[in-house]
């Protein structure tokens, strides 16, 4: 049913990813899909790397890391934005029509009375996106 | 991999660079909290002594406006009549320094490493470059200036006592042409090669420290190699608090008096009553602009107008071009050209020169208000250069927009003063400073349309400042971060407006601008160590 499952990972907050990791680890197992590990970082140093090569290195290393511990084939993409606090949406769907993945698997918080106004990266990225998005709360 | 298209990934390798070794990680001093809705993401103590000191400011000024207003204003002058030779002097250490750049080997290193690639065309870099290093100057002082250095040459030296009362540039001038020479020449100077060579040292060092070195995009890390690991405390804290507080009184004071100046536009050409109220609507709504600017981002915003505001300036210029006196222009190019750089050498001579009143008034001052912009620009020109080499930049920063600038002062001032010379058309002499650009295109054919033209203009390039200025004010008080949460780029931007209100309705506008360029001289003494910390951070480059 699915061939590239994409997820989009943000490397300086791992610790909330571990759902979204874990749900698109299974899929991948089941479907026997790879799955696209994500990154959208600036060119100005951040604190997780000095630049966006750095940055597609650590990535990488953890794209490498959720194959060995889910079994799975796994690869690693790093987008460079100019602006990724208003362009981090548009850049995931982008990335997604590119590597033409098949689902989308994103880590979201729970929706609060915020999010009717602003809503989150994952709502966001589920309206815009053509393919289906999987939001994990 | 492979069998992805190659663009998809990071497109390249950013190749050799010579990064700096510190335990420092962007961010690590940031306070992250959840406000209600609003995520926030600032430095400690950066964001809060900044924000509290802007406000107390405010705060003095309106409620002791008597006292403090001659104060600031005092020492605005002081600084400028006293150490002019100072900012002279350091304004040619940096045109000197950019000149150096271009023909040594250091011009090869490439900003982002060896093979980074550019981020961004040429027109929208340029467009960038130009909205927020001076745009809105240029439209009323395009007219202005060159007819006050003309009009103030062509007048003569007047000595009382000692001292020369006098306006005039250097010696002034005996006749007509030459009063004009010196005019245009004066003024080309204080727009040319070196406000554009304080940019383009700030925007350098910033970038260098930044996409080669690793460190974070904020003032104080160009001061990595002269204070090392003292840059993440106190002595980085105050960099960055003075350059926020300069940007931001900058920007705010600016956006008042924009408002009063386009105010009066609006009336002149609308019959749009000067009021409080039409003022407040101006701020408000140029801030609802820049709102959604902010909000769009960096190239769905910020890159959209400041193209849409080149294209518009092209537009004007190249009409007034046309329809004005075309060949005492087109002459005049290069007569003005060659005037500027006959003069340069005595006009840039800090020392054993007796215009007094030109010198201080207008050259100190001006270098002052470049370089209390500097950071603002600096920081804003500095993001959008990534993949330039040193010597591109330099060009492109220093030597393209100076040629622009005489082309634009001969277009706007040779018509000007074609007018008054040629036409005996005084009325654009007597004109206050809003309304010269006004009173000269209302000798032109399609008034109507070049006067609205001309008010988009500047209406646009104040939002053009507000979003870029907010953008970069929310990056240092984010401790370098530029994806810190979208609502603190929002809170800056609305309190730049609110600050513009608040000093518009009180009283005190011309007060915090006095203060805001007196942060010139302390930012001087900091960018000539800048220029040290600049070539000893190249040398270590792969070249």
């Amino acid at each position: 049913m699915f061939e590239k499952i994409m997820v989009p990972v943000d490397l300086a907050h791992q610790e909330i990813l571990d759902k979204a990791l874990d749900v698109s680890g299974k899929l991948a197992k089941t479907y026997n899909a790879k799955v696209l590990y994500v990154g959208v970082t600036e060119a100005t140093p951040t604190a997780v790397a000095h630049n966006p090569a750095e940055f597609q290195h650590k990535l990488e290393a953890f794209a490498a890391k959720q194959a060995d511990l889910h079994g799975i084939e796994t690869e690693a993409r790093t987008f460079a934005s100019h602006d990724p606090a208003t362009d981090l949406n548009e850049t995931l769907v982008e990335a997604s029509v590119k590597l033409g993945a098949d689902l989308i698997v994103i880590s979201s918080h729970v929706p609060t009375f915020a999010d009717r106004f602003w809503a989150s990266h994952g709502g966001t990225v589920a309206s815009r996106a053509n393919i289906s998005v999987m939001v994990i709360r | 991999m492979s069998e992805q298209p190659e663009e998809l990934a990071i497109p390249e390798p950013e190749g050799a660079a010579d990064i700096i070794d510190t335990e420092y990680e962007v961010g690590q001093d940031n306070i992250t909290a959840q406000v209600g809705p609003l995520g926030l993401d600032v430095h400690n103590p950066v964001f809060l002594i900044s924000g509290m000191t802007i406000a107390t400011f405010v705060v003095i000024t309106l409620t002791l406006r008597t006292s403090v207003e001659p104060l600031f204003n005092d020492l605005r002058t002081y600084l400028t009549s006293t150490f002019d030779w100072f900012f002279l002097s350091a304004a040619n250490v940096f045109v000197i320094l950019c000149f150096a750049l271009v023909i040594t080997p250091l011009g090869n290193v490439r900003i982002g490493g060896k093979e980074a690639t550019p981020d961004y065309s040429y027109t929208g870099w340029f467009a960038m470059l130009f909205a927020a290093g001076m745009g809105i100057g240029l439209m009323f002082f395009g007219v202005s200036e060159p007819i006050s250095h003309y009009a103030s040459s062509i007048g003569g030296t007047v000595v009382e006592g000692d001292v020369r009362t006098d306006w005039a540039p250097l010696g002034a001038a005996v006749t007509n042409e030459e009063a004009i020479r010196l005019g245009m020449a004066a003024t080309i100077f204080h727009w040319g090669l070196h406000p554009w060579a304080i940019y383009a040292i700030v925007a350098l060092s910033l970038a260098i420290f930044s996409f080669n070195k690793g460190l974070p995009l904020t003032m104080r890390s160009i001061f990595y190699p002269l204070l090392g690991e003292r840059v993440w405390g106190w002595p980085g804290h105050i960099i960055d608090i003075l350059a926020v507080f300069a940007t931001l009184f900058g920007l705010a004071t600016s956006l008042g008096f924009g408002a009063e100046q386009a105010n009066a536009g609006l009336e002149f050409l609308f019959g749009i009553p000067v009021t409080d109220t039409s003022k407040i609507t101006l701020i408000v709504a140029i801030t609802a602009v820049a709102l959604i600017s902010v909000l769009a981002g960096l190239d769905g915003g910020v890159k959209r107008l400041s193209e849409m505001n080149m294209l518009l300036a092209a537009l004007l210029m190249f009409f007034v071009i046309f329809v004005g006196p075309t060949l005492v222009l087109a002459t005049g190019f290069f007569k003005n050209l060659a005037a500027y750089i006959e003069y340069l050498p005595s006009l840039s001579n800090p020392f054993g020169r007796e215009d007094d009143n030109f010198r201080q008034g207008w050259t100190a001052f001006y270098w002052a208000w470049w370089i209390s912009w500097s950071p603002f620009v600096g920081m804003f020109i500095a993001r959008v250069s990534r993949g330039r080499t040193v010597r591109e930049f330099v060009v492109c920063v220093l030597l393209i927009p100076s040629t622009v600038c005489v082309l634009w002062m001969t277009a706007f001032g040779g018509t000007a003063l074609s007018q008054i010379l040629n036409d005996g058309y005084l009325a654009v002499k007597d004109a206050p400073l809003e309304l010269k650009l006004f009173t000269m295109l209302a000798e032109l054919p399609l008034v109507q349309i070049t006067s609205f033209i001309g008010i988009v203009l500047v209406i646009v390039f104040f939002v053009t400042s507000s979003d870029s200025g907010s953008l970069v004010i929310d990056t240092i008080t984010a401790g370098g971060k530029v994806n810190a949460p979208v609502s603190q780029r929002v809170f800056w931007c609305i309190f730049e407006g609110l600050v513009a209100i608040t000093l518009l309705l009180g009283g005190g506008l011309g007060a915090l601008q006095a203060m805001a360029v007196s942060t010139g001289f302390p930012f001087a003494i900091l960018l000539l160590l800048a220029c040290f910390a600049l070539l000893k951070g190249l040398m270590n480059e792969p070249k």
